[in-house]
């Protein structure tokens, strides 16, 4: 197959951090070519990369046997490479139209609407889908949203796509009626970069697989010379991974149950409508569904972050609808929120005092109004150990401490007053696989010891490994609970869609 | 009575207008100018002092243009190329035009110049209450009329406006689309600097045919609260500026009319309406009514880590 472009040594780094090492790989017309590596190894970098927004510090991008620079994304464009980013690169208070007419090319500074309306209509319809091009963006859903950004791409005519984890925000079904389109255009001659971390995915797709770790390219394999142990073994490498076993099953003792919650977001619109759900002593209860249906709303509520409308929210009996955010903590819920670097640490504060940020009015941390320097640095080094955090040096901002060990700083913290539930949000999302198991290990011993655990998360994966139950959510309501050891991923996924199962 | 005070509305709303329309533009691609006031002096001043030497009112307009293009400019070489704080760099800014007109202008004060003259439109300026207010005006009302008009086709009807405000909104997905990010945002400064500038023009050539220091009095600080209460709309900018301007005219007319009331109070009013104006239209973005740019106030950099 002719290449199509070809990147060689291509080398990038941001202050303090390697993002590229060493990669080189390249692209045939006409192909689906996938890009595996764990969170981290460097995929969106070099994405951004080869779409314009990232200057390489070293390497070089060939078409053919011509040698391009790319001063912006702008080049990229004229060369007929576009990329869906995995946050979307959409205006949400724009109409669907306007986010379309932005994107193309070579058209009059005054619009011909009628004709382009058309034009972009047709390509809506290909797809089977069914949008009102002047509704403003945030009102779709995730899902529709990517498709406008690929309708964007296929009507500025590019001639490589990619891709970055499309099928994140999307059921099982919309997967593969994705793949069935990428299919497609693949025929049509295009070539395409598919990025994503999910086995089942590479092997049913791809033409070949480039596998990247740790910013550098490890190799590349045809259909065929590979299999999913082979793909797997590639991505992590001799990385050890701890080792834990699935909790006991749980009691029948509830400790948190949900009734008609309620909240209302700033647009108005209801993230939860009458959302019940119920936890049990020691359970792990996965909450499946696509993003943007609530989870985050319930996770915020159940730690008293955001305002209820109306509904009830009962922990071992005690109504906590209406409590803050301390008084949920002191109620024994611990949070672990999505956004770990904003919400989840005060980034420019040390270690220390990001592992006493929820307890540092007890008076193991203080003498009188004052800090006790000692006692917390103690607890420092105590947690340091138990939770094995590659700390850095002592008093140095947490900020600069990889996703991995940002991620167990807060743990640590959390789980350190032996919480009765915990709230995880999204926990793994950014991970590399070892970190990620710690966590899968750390909910697992909790529950043995009678935590009961709300998992939220989008990687079904995830939720069939650890979970106990998984409950679905879809639009602010619970759709139904289902048993990960008998319910397929089809049922889940149409539950997930809104469907409820009979 | 009601045509005599919709004329001073229109007169008095007008400096407001324009201010507030530079002030739109330059919000629209994402930036915030706190510089607003400075830049209406910068134009006061450069269009009387145009207009006095060369005797030509275009020119002094086309001056104060000018020269206010060029003093938002450093708020645009701050914001966008050095990625600066804004609102620090715009509070400089007016500090700036503040300071230096005071100094430059000491040989223009107490000069005099022939401020605009009023045209009458024909038959529109024959109608009855609003004729006169709307239509037997001068040149730079006339135009800032068609200003309004240009500036809402001009967002909502051609690429580069929607561009533009794709750039505001998000200027990550404008680089995306291939959009000049850097380019849009330091032209929409210096242009709505621009026509800020104007706007401090008509008080200086048009209101009261002289230059006085400081003659912008605080009209800067209105124009940029009147953003928000516009919800970023150059049309919704005509109805606040004239509110504005109506107040200020009824104020003066109280005082004419020698009411017991003191002056002081009187010419609190505006004022006083900017900070109600400000509360309520704050009210209403928390209830997510906000059409405030997605972008507003953020420097951009591509190679910010996603």
């Amino acid at each position: 197959m002719p290449r199509l472009l070809q990147l060689q040594h291509i080398r990038k780094t941001f202050p303090g951090v390697v993002a590229l090492d060493d990669v080189s790989f390249d692209i045939a017309t006409g192909e689906i070519h996938t890009l595996l590596g764990e969170n981290g190894a460097g995929k969106s970098t070099l994405m951004n990369v080869l779409t314009g927004f990232y200057a390489p510090d070293s390497g070089s991008i060939y078409q053919g046997e011509q040698k391009i620079r790319f001063a912006s994304p702008r080049d990229s464009l004229a060369l007929g490479i576009g990329m869906v980013h995995q946050h979307f690169m959409l205006v949400p208070a724009h109409s669907i139209l306007e986010n379309i007419l932005v994107a193309l090319q070579n058209v009059p500074l005054l619009f011909p609407r009628r004709q382009l309306r058309d034009r972009i209509y047709q390509t809506i319809e290909e797809f089977g889908l069914d949008l009102n091009l002047d509704t403003p963006v945030w009102k779709l859903s995730i899902g529709a949203q990517q498709w406008i950004e690929l309708i964007k791409l296929l009507m500025r005519d590019c001639r490589l796509l990619i891709l970055d984890e499309p099928t994140a925000v999307l059921t099982p079904q919309e997967t593969e009626k994705l793949f069935t389109v990428l299919s497609k255009l693949k025929q049509q001659g295009k070539s395409i970069i598919f990025i994503s971390h999910k086995m089942r995915e590479v092997m049913k797709i791809s033409d070949r697989v480039t596998i990247l770790k740790k910013g550098r390219s490890i190799a590349t394999l045809e259909r065929g010379a590979f299999d999913q142990n082979k793909l797997a073994t590639l991505m992590i490498g001799n990385d050890s991974i701890p080792e834990w076993q699935k909790s006991l099953p749980f009691s029948d003792e509830l400790i948190l149950e949900i009734e008609n919650l309620s909240v209302r977001n700033e647009r108005g619109l209801a993230d939860l409508d009458n959302f019940n759900l119920q936890l049990k002593k020691g359970e792990i209860l996965g909450i499946a569904g696509i993003a943007g249906n609530g989870q985050k709303a319930l996770a915020e509520a159940l730690t008293g972050l955001i305002k209820v409308d109306s509904g009830r929210v009962m922990a071992a009996g005690t109504d906590i609808t209406r409590s803050c955010a301390r008084s949920s903590y002191i109620a024994g819920i611990a949070h672990i929120p999505e956004d770990r670097k904003a919400v989840g640490i005060a980034p420019d504060l040390s270690l220390d005092e990001n592992l006493i940020l929820k307890n540092f009015r007890d008076p193991r941390f203080r003498h009188g109004i004052f800090q006790s320097r000692s006692a917390i640095r103690r607890n420092a080094e105590e947690k340091i150990d138990q939770f094995a955090i590659k700390a850095g040096p002592k008093g140095s901002p947490v900020r600069l401490l990889s996703g991995g060990n940002i991620q167990k700083v807060i743990i640590a913290r959390e789980l350190s007053e032996h919480p009765t539930v915990l709230v995880a949000l999204y926990p793994t999302r950014g991970l590399d696989i070892g970190s990620a198991e710690y966590v899968h290990k750390v909910i697992a011993e909790g529950a043995g010891n009678g935590m009961g655990t709300i998992l939220i998360s989008e990687d079904l994966d995830e939720l069939y490994k650890i979970s106990d139950r998984i409950a679905v959510i879809f639009r602010g309501q619970l759709i139904g609970y289902a048993d990960p050891a008998t319910a397929s991923r089809e049922q889940i996924g149409l539950m997930m869609s809104g469907e409820v199962p009979q | 009575m009601l045509e005599i005070l919709l004329d001073a509305t229109v007169r008095a709303g007008t400096p407001i207008l324009f201010a507030t329309l530079g002030a739109i533009i330059n919000e629209r691609a994402g930036i915030i100018n706190l510089g607003i006031e400075g830049l209406m002096l910068i134009g006061a001043l450069s269009g009387f002092a145009a207009t006095f030497v060369s005797g030509n009112l275009l020119f002094g307009v086309i001056a104060a243009f000018i020269a206010a293009f060029l003093a938002g400019s450093i708020h645009a070489l701050i914001c966008v190329q050095l990625r600066g704080n804004q609102i620090v760099s715009g509070l400089a800014l007016t500090m700036f035009g503040v300071g230096s007109t005071a100094l430059f202008g000491r040989g223009m004060v107490g000069q005099t110049i022939d401020g605009f003259e009023r045209h009458a439109v024909p038959l529109l300026s024959q109608l009855p209450v609003v004729g006169k207010a709307f239509f037997h005006q001068d040149w730079l009302i006339y135009f800032s009329f068609l200003l309004v008009v240009k500036i809402w086709f001009f967002f909502y009807h051609t690429r580069w406006g929607l561009a533009l405000r794709t750039v505001g909104e998000n200027p990550a997905a404008a680089d995306a689309c291939g959009i000049p990010v850097n380019l849009y945002r330091f032209l929409a400064i210096a242009c709505g600097s621009g026509f800020v500038g104007i706007g401090g023009a008509y008080l200086s050539l048009a209101s009261t045919p002289m230059w006085i220091e400081n003659m912008s009095a605080g009209r800067g600080w209105i124009a940029v609260a009147l953003v928000i209460f516009a919800g970023w709309s150059s049309v919704r900018a005509l109805f606040g500026a004239y509110l504005f301007g109506g107040i200020t005219a009824m104020q003066l007319r109280f005082q004419a009319m020698g009411t017991t009331i003191s002056a002081h109070i009187l010419q609190m009013l505006p004022y006083f309406f900017t900070i109600v104006v400000l509360v309520i239209s704050t009210l209403r973005l928390q209830k997510g009514a906000s059409q405030q740019p997605g972008n507003l106030g953020l420097p951009y950099d591509r190679e910010d880590r996603k």
